[in-house]
């Protein structure tokens, strides 16, 4: 397989959710190669990490997120896609850590302190990995402080809030307001099934992202 | 007394209760507390609410015991106290309830995603058997796994239901419309979907929870209706979307909003009607008044 052949087949398995060869998900690609061989193959050949993680697997999970929002997919096919992408990514780390290859940027999330949903969360935290950011999450139950001792690790990083409980929006609010306090330029992103970008005007928070794929776009706008 | 299938099947409709984790917070529910916990420690506060919706017209009231499950117990250190935590809620509803009006006994997700491999089917299995056995031996006569969104855990839990008790066994899943004015969870599984895996797990009345209100819910029920006409079909909706409003969350859908479509909603095809999220007794009240005047 050429360079473009090889980058094609692997953007197809994170699209699909192709893991590896014995996978037996999805069925139509079954005794394929999967995400995890190809990343090495392309590697072996030669390929840079640069171009393995841009035009294979962030174009991919691009089309993902894309999917989702318009709701072609679910939260299945994401996870497996997600799971695909982070078995190639394990095969680029070295890359990462030498600084050969460089991420768009820091984001922390987590969910609001009181709330203890991880699922919409998680699926954020996936699909700003797969989007090229470094991801650190601090996991349910996050009061201000903790988000505060990673900002203050993490200067740089933007900052996303999630909540799926009603009743945790008004701590969303006291988070937001004791982190623009200390760090008024840092950028605060909220989600969750109850918050609106009219909550988010509220609370002072700088994005709102409905879905995955809009808290990506904003991120990536930021350092567009 | 009658089941509620057997009343259904006579020709009633008949109405279901309001919200409850709402009405606890408005007593002092923190967030972040373990709202099972109250059925042990203000077993009064959470009997008020069942009584208030008795009051309202309700013909079956639900149970403090939504996340009763060992898993998401197990987060306040409390996944060994499943069992009396379920009994006592199904207790303080049977209370009220008297010999009457039916407890439904509330068992709802885990919040583990089987397909991440974080928990088995097995260990959903044995959680929700010990919430289905607290809550019939308090005195539930039906249960009602809701807010269902994987077809899987459904499953586990419609199982664990029909092969540990002798109650009724409803399912309520949670949908979104798509673009395209289907309905999916977030899953991706569309009422057709639920309908046949529901009916094959056990399950013998089926619906649709909270949501956006109650006017989605019509199309719901006519996707259920469109390939099963005989099934039972419970529909308990949000008042709306919930607005947060200074510092307070609120749910706009006023009683009356909410009872103009109740009409509509029985002529889908739904068979019990209740709320969910944001819903009040003054809500069921309406509600109620509606349904009696469709039986004249």
């Amino acid at each position: 397989m050429d360079k473009n052949e090889l980058l094609t087949k692997l953007a197809e398995c994170v699209e699909f959710g192709k893991v590896n060869k014995a996978a037996p998900y999805p069925p139509t690609m079954k005794g394929q190669d999967g995400a995890d061989e190809l990343t090495k193959q392309a590697l072996e050949i030669g390929i840079k990490p640069v171009d393995i993680l841009n035009d294979a697997l962030i174009f991919a999970m691009d089309k993902v997120g894309e999917k989702f929002t318009q709701k072609k997919i679910f939260v299945p096919q994401m996870l497996i896609s997600a799971k695909a992408m982070n078995v190639a990514m394990e095969h680029l780390k070295p890359f990462f850590q030498s600084g050969e290859v460089k991420r768009k940027g820091k984001f922390i999330i987590g969910t609001v302190s009181g709330d203890l949903h991880d699922i919409g969360k998680n699926l954020v935290a996936m699909i700003v990995e797969g989007a090229g950011w470094e991801v650190i999450d601090l996991g349910v139950d996050v009061d201000a402080a903790k988000f505060i001792v990673a900002i203050n690790e993490n200067p740089d990083a933007v900052v996303g809030l999630s909540a799926l409980l009603t009743t945790t929006m008004p701590n969303m609010q006291k988070i937001a307001a004791e982190i623009k306090s200390q760090f008024p330029d840092v950028k605060l992103v909220i989600g969750g099934a109850p918050v609106n970008d009219e909550f988010r005007d509220e609370i002072g928070a700088d994005g709102y992202s409905p879905d995955p794929q809009s808290a990506v776009a904003y991120l990536n706008a930021l350092v567009a | 007394m009658k089941t509620i299938t057997q009343a259904i099947r006579s020709g009633n409709v008949m109405v279901s209760d309001g919200a409850w984790g709402t009405f606890l917070q408005q007593m002092g529910l923190q967030p972040g507390e373990c709202t099972e916990s109250w059925n042990l420690k203000h077993p009064d506060r959470v009997l008020k609410i069942a009584q208030s919706y008795i009051d309202a017209g309700s013909d079956m009231i639900e149970t403090n015991s939504f996340g009763g499950n060992a898993f998401k117990l197990s987060m306040f250190g409390l996944e060994d106290k499943s069992f009396e935590i379920n009994e006592a809620a199904a207790r303080i509803s049977r209370q009220v309830a008297g010999d009457n009006k039916h407890v439904l006994g509330s068992i709802g997700p885990t919040g583990k995603i089987l397909m991440m491999g974080d928990v088995t089917y097995d260990q959903l299995y044995e959680a929700f058997k010990t919430q289905a056995m607290g809550l019939e031996a308090g005195g539930a006569n039906a249960l009602v796994v809701e807010t269902m969104t994987d077809i899987e855990e459904a499953t586990a839990a419609v199982k664990a239901c029909r092969e540990n008790t002798s109650s009724e066994v409803i399912c309520t899943m949670t949908f979104d419309k798509s673009p395209d004015g289907s309905f999916f969870t977030m899953m991706g599984v569309s009422p057709a979907d639920m309908v046949a895996a529901m009916l094959d797990a056990g399950a013998t009345i089926i619906g649709a929870n909270c949501g956006n209100g109650m006017e989605n819910m019509i199309g719901v029920v006519k996707e259920i209706r469109a390939i099963d006409a005989e099934i039972p079909v419970l529909v308990h909706a949000n008042a709306g979307a919930p607005v947060y409003k200074n510092g307070e969350t609120v749910f706009l859908e006023t009683p009356d909003e909410m009872a103009k479509f109740v009409k509509l909603l029985v002529n889908a095809g739904a068979n019990i009607i209740g709320g969910c999220c944001g819903t009040t007794p003054d809500h069921i009240k309406k509600i109620a008044e509606i349904v009696k005047s469709l039986k004249k």
